[in-house]
């Protein structure tokens, strides 16, 4: 016996890899020496698929990438569209966007608390955070019929217009729900177990994560003070009020106290959506849809796991020449290596979890 | 004398029925209480209000493929969940359930308790060993560690009580208890005592060899079948163990006003794994590194000042 | 951002530019893409310090065949830039932009493995995705939709 560590695979199906995220790791009993993540388990070929179908075609395929937040890869695939298109959505439909989002957003990071949670032995917030997406997910399911992949939004504005059972449902969510985040916090934020194991664990600085190009919850945990939807606004966000939250340390307890701090922010955003919704005209919520022109555009928008863009190549034709995904996951996922390096073993449990990985993101 | 000895033998079955019973209950009984911690309702299918599935579960463990694997060390990997099995039920042979309900009661009996109970750590270690699988493996290697570390600071909490009663015998020490329970004169020995004996039964926050999480199911995660079964009896027997002894150490036993002193033992030792749950509802799982400094910077000194203040106390008064 | 900004940082290595729905796009040589990176990090006026993606672009049939495109964005000036790299499909090699950003590890991976456009320098040049026993390279236009069987 020469070697001194030990090779051992963390996945692809293991409890806390959330789905088939495959890591090398090097072990020296429990401290990691190194760590290689293997991805590519779950590749469909979105990105030649959609060089095959139609822009409308393509919208349905974009609700299997993040699988988590359907509702926002739709979002960031029909803006690019529309960019590429040129042309204006109406406000009604901008607005009633901004809500459904927002309420995808706090669906997501109610999920990713719950396995965050459960990832490091505590089981019982998984049950109370799903409950809350439950809420959620009924609200999809009434206006699109679909929960987890609703392909509700078209380019140039929605699948159907919502009516007042929308605003009365989505109203009664949010007035409840700050109440139910502090039942999470309670179990959570000051329990001291829960302080040992995410305190000083991951540690990112602002400029590791500026360089590795790490985005959204994570970068702000770290303390850059970037949100899409405030310093690039689209779809009408520059109306709504909202703070960013940014942390200090950039650990694993800041990125969970981002999560939990975006979602009070996106309830309220939610709320100043669906009061302030323009009264419909009986036009249309869709504008209409012209020839394609040529050329290329890019699109990002703040997706529950960072920057989600969408790089579109049109020659004109029916079909993108190239369409291009920026996933958040992915690229986040880069820094899994060297943040895990000298940690230990359920440390590496915790690190993954905090960056939130949606594999079907990642492996595309 | 042949007559003892059938008594005697008679004796031991029912007794192990009952315990193995409570064990099977215990289980439904966990799993109905994080149903009600989590907001759903847990097994409630199987005869009323669920009360078959433990029945249900035996079956089912019992008509799984038994596998071995490939690499495994044959010998120890079948013999491993039976010492982990055996080393608990044998601890049962010296806790009184009341006043006469008990196999036998030895002037050492918290000597015996010790010993035999620290044999359950080489099931664990030889299923870790033999699976030839490096999550069982350091799972075995977690359960070692974790085992010596909380065996001391365990026993040097129940040194507290022994000065206090002046006996071995259980029996005595819960009478001992009759006018106060020692959770009022020992409070700083008795959550030692809760402490050591969550990470020795492997509970939350201390589950750390068989945490599904990291090492998706420790020392068992090779095993199938009644394998299994034998663990996870043991590992329920285990817990029941550990609120019985609560209860006798620290609860005062079966002593209690009107009802039968049986009834009281019950109402204490289920009580004791309701609290268990409990904890296992509301924690999150501690880091190898950090349930090594609670045993050794943290409870292992707090044990001795214990035992010394009350040694002190003892001679003084 | 304005076209006349970048003219004049990097004007000198500007082969072409084009502004789409407010998008400003450059095409340089894949000689000095280090060279332009640099100067788009680093200076004052562009601070391009984050880099948001970089793909790879297949034209066939039009020649240079593939192009390397990076979508740069600056966490200061809160602008975007888009740069084009045109390659030759016999000889489709690029400095890799690793040096410069991190984040370019993977996403540069991500390009080999999909266009097989291999980038020099590049720390760890395997195929990311798709197996490593894997033949063609997948979003290359000639690479059939149904993919090829393999054994």
């Amino acid at each position: 016996m020469t070697k001194k560590t030990i090779t051992l695979n963390l996945g692809p199906q293991h409890p806390s890899t959330h789905g088939v995220l495959r890591v090398l790791l090097e072990l020296d009993g429990e401290i990691v020496v190194d760590a290689k993540p293997d991805i590519g388990f779950l590749h469909r070929g979105f990105e030649k698929l959609a060089e095959h179908r139609t822009y409308r075609q393509n919208l349905v395929l974009t609700d299997r990438l993040d699988y988590l937040a359907a509702m926002s890869n739709n979002f960031a695939y029909v803006l690019a569209v529309e960019k590429l298109l040129g042309i204006e959505v109406p406000k009604r439909a901008q607005y009633i966007r901004v809500a459904l989002v927002e309420l995808q957003r706090i669906a997501s990071h109610l999920f990713w608390l719950g396995t965050h949670a459960h990832d490091l032995g505590a089981m019982t917030p998984l049950f109370y955070a799903l409950c809350e997406r439950e809420d959620i997910m009924d609200i999809f399911e009434a206006i699109s019929g679909g929960r987890l992949t609703p392909s509700f939004m078209r380019c140039g504005g929605l699948a159907a217009d919502v009516d007042s059972s929308f605003v009365k449902n989505t109203k009664k969510f949010t007035d409840t729900f700050s109440s139910k985040v502090d039942v999470y916090e309670n179990l959570l934020t000051e329990n001291p177990i829960w302080k040992l194991r995410t305190r000083n664990v991951g540690k990112m600085s602002k400029e590791f994560c500026i360089n590795t190009g790490i985005s959204g919850p994570m970068a702000r945990a770290a303390g850059i003070e970037w949100d899409l939807r405030k310093s690039n606004p689209y779809s009408s966000y520059e109306d709504f009020d909202f703070a960013i939250p940014t942390g200090l340390q950039g650990d694993v307890y800041d990125c969970y106290m981002m999560r939990i701090k975006e979602m009070r922010e996106s309830a309220k955003i939610v709320r100043q959506a669906v009061d302030g919704l323009p009264e419909s005209d009986g036009s249309p919520i869709k504008a209409k849809v012209n020839k394609f022109p040529a050329g290329e555009v890019y699109h990002s928008i703040e997706s529950p796991r960072g920057e989600l863009g969408f790089y579109i190549v049109s020659d004109g034709g029916k079909s993108p020449a190239r369409l291009r995904v920026r996933p958040p996951s992915f690229v986040n996922l880069q820094g899994m290596g060297e943040l895990v390096r000298g940690q230990l073993l359920s440390d590496v449990v915790a690190i993954i979890g905090m960056i939130d990985i949606v594999l079907a993101e990642v492996d595309r | 004398m042949i007559v003892d000895i059938v008594l005697q033998i008679v004796k031991i079955i029912v007794i192990f029925a009952v315990i193995l019973t409570c064990v099977a209950y215990l289980t439904l009984m966990e799993r109905r209480c994080l149903g009600f911690f989590q907001v759903r309702l847990g097994p409630n299918r199987v005869g009323p209000w669920g009360l078959f599935q433990p029945i249900a579960d035996g079956l089912k463990l019992f008509f799984k493929e038994d596998m071995t694997v490939l690499h495994a060390n044959k010998f120890y990997f079948i013999l491993a969940p039976v010492i982990s099995f055996v080393a608990v039920l044998s601890c049962f042979a010296v806790v009184p359930f009341a006043g006469n309900a008990y196999i036998i009661d030895i002037p050492v009996a918290v000597l015996y308790l010790m010993a035999i109970s620290s044999m359950g750590v080489y099931g664990v270690l030889l299923a870790g060993w033999s699976s030839n699988n490096k999550y069982s493996a350091m799972g075995g290697y977690r359960a070692t560690a974790q085992m010596i570390s909380y065996e001391i600071p365990l026993a040097l909490a129940l040194v507290g009580v022994l000065i206090l009663s002046g006996s071995m015998s259980i029996v005595d020490i819960v009478n001992s208890q009759n006018g106060m329970w020692y959770i009022v004169k020992q409070p700083l020995g008795f959550i030692i005592f809760l402490i050591c004996i969550l990470a020795e039964t492997n509970r939350c926050p201390f589950d750390l060899y068989e945490c599904e999480n990291e090492l998706v199911a420790g020392y068992q995660t090779c095993y199938s079948s009644m394998k299994f079964g034998l663990f996870y009896i043991g590992e329920y027997a285990h817990i029941f163990l550990a609120c019985c002894l609560i209860t006798l150490f620290y609860l005062g036993g079966w002593n209690g006003p009107v009802l039968p002193a049986l009834a009281w033992f019950f109402i204490k030792v289920f009580f004791c794994a309701f609290c268990f749950i409990w904890i296992r509802a509301t924690y999150p799982r501690v880091r190898y590194d950090q349930l090594m400094n609670l045993s050794w910077k943290v409870v292992l000194p707090l044990a001795f000042l214990n035992l010394i203040v009350t040694a002190v106390i003892k001679v003084m008064f | 951002m304005t076209i006349d900004t970048l003219t004049e940082k990097i004007g000198e290595y500007i082969k072409e530019t084009d502004t789409f729905r407010d998008e400003i796009t450059v095409t340089v040589d894949r000689d000095v893409i280090i060279t332009v990176c640099r100067i788009l990090k680093e200076d004052e006026d562009c601070s391009f310090d984050f880099l948001s993606d970089c793909c790879g672009l297949d034209r066939l049939p039009e020649t240079p065949r593939f192009m390397v495109v990076y979508n740069l964005y600056s966490l200061k000036h809160k602008h975007r830039v888009r740069i084009k790299v045109p390659l030759e499909e016999a000889d489709a090699e690029i400095d890799s932009a690793t040096p410069v950003w991190k984040a370019a590890n993977w996403l540069e991976r991500e390009c080999f493995d999909m266009f097989g456009i291999r980038f020099k320098g590049h720390p760890d040049l395997r195929r990311i995705i798709t197996p490593p026993n894997m033949e063609g390279y997948p979003l290359r236009k000639d690479f059939p939709l149904e993919g090829s069987e393999t054994k």
